[in-house]
């Protein structure tokens, strides 16, 4: 295989990784957006969804499709059952305050999920079998192709719901004035609610679609949390584009280092463009500074 | 019409309403005016439940007001265009004026009733119509404040709270809000409750006013009385300096 079939190769997987990214990266901006916090727990809904479907497809031999659509309400209710308990009582709890919370939280649910099916990796099937697909020189597997399709069928349904609803823009105003936004009429905390469940079910479609691929057992949730974080953080927490492009971006870096350098530094990468945006642009990359007229 | 008894509000640890009392009639507009921290803004504040009180009843329509959240209140009719208009900057102006109907949207109402009311807010300011695209953050102060109103106007109110809707715009665009202000009550009846501290053009167009002090009601009167008052005059309306100084 000649460089270029190779870096064809890399970046198409790193887009895959990167959609991935993505999705949670989404999930992080939209509970940002709507309080203000960060939910470190984001990742563990991300692993809360592989597990289930494997739970449900292998222990409970239900159909794969069926799985998946059961496992994504479980890990929606999830997210609404944690921020009925652990974010909503906290009343006059400050951002701080309720990020450890959500780290709390994070431990518990991993905790949890490893009673629940133990230590042990498992794998899931593809969802349209192993037969790889030649394109342009570069291999890609069928799965990859439904980590794009879902990842944009996901980012066009939310984009077309927070800019053409009542309801996304009502979360929008939420997020933009929460004060303002009581004031003509909408439940804040309702919101809030939404944006747990949206974001949940966000996380867990992304750990279900990348499943097949790299396995997934009770951790999972820690490291692709974190890479999501890492995508809104380079997306400068938006909901839309921005944070897509921070992921894709992250997913093709981390892919072109790994195969270009060592395998090692995969997940150093990361971390090092998290720092580097945080230091130099921590608005993000798209964000023009805020400029606005009082 | 709202009927409020001895009310006791706390900001922090502040004391910032005490034992206060007002009420309005159907159809009235009533001026609320004293200095800066009299309390005016924590008044409308604690109507719209965003400082509830601690003490004391709000009655609104033989309707108890306590314990509900400030959703609950614009669902029952009361609308507050807050200090500093506070509009959604980033969303355009048709958006705001949209999100001004939420609980209309959400409790099923017709399109074309809304459609009617966004198109009201629109012949009262016809400026909002021109800019009805741009994003509600690059407009002007009085624009702003004229997108607040109207955003208010979108809920349908039946008591409309305004905190100091003048502050910081120029005298042409203050006659254009006020004027605003009166056509409303005019052709709506539309009962408005004005937070203002320019005493003198709010007293001008009010039916009644009250006097805040440090939390308290001071005074109570037609306007027309108050503006005789002396201690308003030398507190807000800057008459009568000369025989402060000489005595």
């Amino acid at each position: 295989m000649n460089l270029g079939q190779q870096l064809a190769q890399y970046i198409l997987s790193g887009l895959s990784t990167g959609a991935i990214y993505a999705l949670i990266g989404v999930g992080f901006a939209i509970i940002h957006n709507a309080t203000g916090i960060i939910n470190f727990a984001q990742g563990e809904f991300v692993m809360l969804g592989g597990m289930a479907t494997f739970f449900f497809f292998s222990a409970l031999k239900v159909p794969l499709v069926l799985a998946v659509a059961l496992a994504t309400g479980v890990s929606t209710m999830a997210g609404i059952v944690f921020e009925r308990l652990a974010i909503r009582p906290l009343k006059n709890a400050t951002p701080i305050n309720l990020v450890i919370i959500t780290i709390g939280g994070s431990i518990l649910i991993r905790g949890i999920a490893m009673l629940l099916w133990g230590k042990d990796t498992h794998s899931l099937p593809t969802f349209s079998g192993d037969e790889p697909i030649m394109l342009g020189g570069a291999t890609v597997m069928p799965q990859h192709l439904w980590i794009f399709a879902v990842t944009l069928v996901v980012i066009v349904c939310s984009k077309l719901f927070f800019s053409h609803t009542i309801s996304g823009k009502a979360m929008r105003a939420c997020s933009y004035n929460r004060r303002a936004a009581g004031l003509v009429g909408i439940d804040v905390r309702r919101m809030v609610l939404f944006s747990f469940a949206i974001s949940s079910a966000m996380g867990s479609m992304a750990g279900i679609i990348i499943a097949p691929l790299t396995m997934t057992s009770y951790d999972v949730g820690v490291m692709l949390g974190l890479k999501g974080f890492c995508a809104a953080i380079i997306g400068g927490m938006s909901s839309g584009l921005g944070t897509v492009f921070g992921g894709l971006i992250l997913g093709v870096l981390e892919a072109l280092g790994a195969g270009l350098f060592s395998s090692g530094y995969k997940d150093a990468i990361a971390f090092i463009i998290l720092l580097l945006i945080l230091f130099i642009r921590p608005q993000g990359l798209f964000r023009r500074g805020e400029s606005e007229r009082v | 019409m709202l009927k409020i008894k001895n009310i006791n509000t706390y900001y922090g640890k502040v004391h910032a309403l005490k034992n206060v009392s007002l009420h309005l009639h159907k159809g009235e507009i009533v001026t609320l005016i004293g200095a800066n921290g009299a309390g005016k803004t924590t008044m409308l504040n604690t109507i719209s439940a965003v400082t509830p009180p601690s003490a004391g009843n709000i009655i609104f329509e033989e309707r108890d007001l306590a314990g509900l959240s400030p959703d609950r209140i614009v669902k029952l009719g009361i609308c507050q265009v807050p200090e500093g208009r506070q509009v959604f900057k980033p969303l355009s102006v048709e958006d705001n004026l949209h999100l001004g109907a939420y609980l209309r949207y959400r409790g099923r109402e017709g399109r074309a009733e809304i459609r009617r009311d966004l198109d009201d807010v629109y012949a009262l300011f016809p400026r909002l119509l021109e800019r009805r695209k741009q994003a509600a953050g690059t407009l002007s102060g009085g624009e702003q404040q004229m997108l607040a109103m109207g955003r208010a106007l979108m809920a349908r109110p039946r008591l409309l709270l305004l905190d100091e809707p003048s502050m910081g715009l120029a005298p042409l665009v203050v006659q254009e809000i006020f004027r605003a202000i009166e056509q409303l009550r005019q052709e709506r009846g539309t009962t408005v409750l004005l937070v203002e501290q320019n005493a003198k053009a709010a007293l001008r167009m009010a039916g009644r006013g009250y006097v805040l002090e440090t939390g308290k009601v001071v005074l109570e009167g037609l306007p027309s009385d108050l503006l005789e008052n002396n201690d308003v005059q030398r507190a807000y309306l800057g008459k009568d300096k000369k025989e402060i100084w000489e005595r």
